[in-house]
């Protein structure tokens, strides 16, 4: 009798670590914060274009769509998903707003004249502190913005997906 | 009259440089609790890439800013969620995490009780 408990717990011990590690092998060990910031966060940045000093919330006006992307010249996946957001800037419903995160005014502004620029408004993140204040820790992310509020928030570079994805909430 | 200068200019040195060292010192603090999210298993303090060079910077501004050590967390895991403390905060979300290791204690000491009584018996 004894043995026989000894062998059930033997398996039984086995299926659990084996399930635990095959769950494990599945899982993605990239790790993706969980932000809870809903609301646009405050801070002073100075423009791209004109290098006065811009209040962040001032940008947004309600009841507009806004796409806020943080990119830089030196990112390589903002390059691939350059041609997205200047694609996505011909929809009227959409005002793009970027934010050049640690990079040369110069490299930016190649990488624009370069590409297209697509943006109504690019504020400056020398020091990459602005990017944390929207809980960012990367380059490119992109969130949409309705009513100063966050509704999406994309890591990475768009893609055709998040394409479609932004048509379905700007419609 | 000399003499009273020297005193008051070391006396300013001083204090400048006390309140410089504690300031340094929290923020050592902080960031050493501080996961850097784009590194593996290091933290901000240890490391020194884009993020962790830029949030070590945001903490030193909000350290200036007069904020305490828990208003930075509170800031920080707003942002991150609480993955990005090395030293998490008792809330429902970790509650498992604090009362499993003393749980298994109670279990494993109640198991060696028993065995203890009944060996004596």
């Amino acid at each position: 009798m004894k043995k026989r408990i000894i062998s059930f717990l033997i398996i039984v011990t086995f299926i659990f670590t084996f399930v635990i590690f095959y769950k494990g092998l599945n899982k993605s060990s990239f790790y993706e914060p969980k932000s809870e910031i809903k609301e646009i966060p405050k801070f002073l940045s100075k423009s791209f274009f004109s290098k006065e000093e811009i209040e962040s919330q001032k940008l947004f006006d309600e009841n507009k769509f806004y796409l806020f992307n943080i990119w830089a010249s030196w990112c390589v996946p903002c390059r691939d998903e350059h041609p997205i957001l200047v694609a996505l800037s011909k929809n009227k419903n959409l005002n793009l707003i970027g934010l050049n995160y640690k990079d040369k005014i110069t490299n930016a502004e190649k990488f624009l004249n370069e590409l297209g620029n697509p943006y109504k408004e690019i504020l400056i993140d020398q020091d990459g502190t602005r990017a944390i204040e929207w809980g960012a820790f990367g380059v490119p992310e992109t969130f949409i913005i309705y009513n100063n509020k966050i509704v999406k928030k994309f890591i990475g570079p768009l893609n055709e997906n998040s394409i479609k994805e932004i048509e379905q909430i700007i419609q | 009259m000399k003499i009273h200068k020297f005193i008051f200019l070391f006396l300013i040195l001083f204090s400048f440089n006390s309140l410089n060292a504690s300031e340094d010192e929290l923020k050592k603090n902080i960031t050493k609790n501080l996961r850097c999210l784009v590194c593996q298993g290091q933290s901000v303090y240890d490391s020194d890439s884009e993020f962790a060079v830029s949030l070590k910077l945001v903490v030193e501004n909000k350290i200036q800013q007069g904020l305490t050590e828990d208003q930075i967390y509170k800031f920080l895991t707003d942002k991150y969620g609480d993955w990005i403390l090395y030293d998490p905060k008792f809330n429902k979300n970790t509650y498992l995490l604090w009362f499993l290791p003393l749980l298994i204690l109670f279990l494993g000491g109640a198991i060696i009780a028993k065995k203890l009584i009944k060996f004596k018996k």
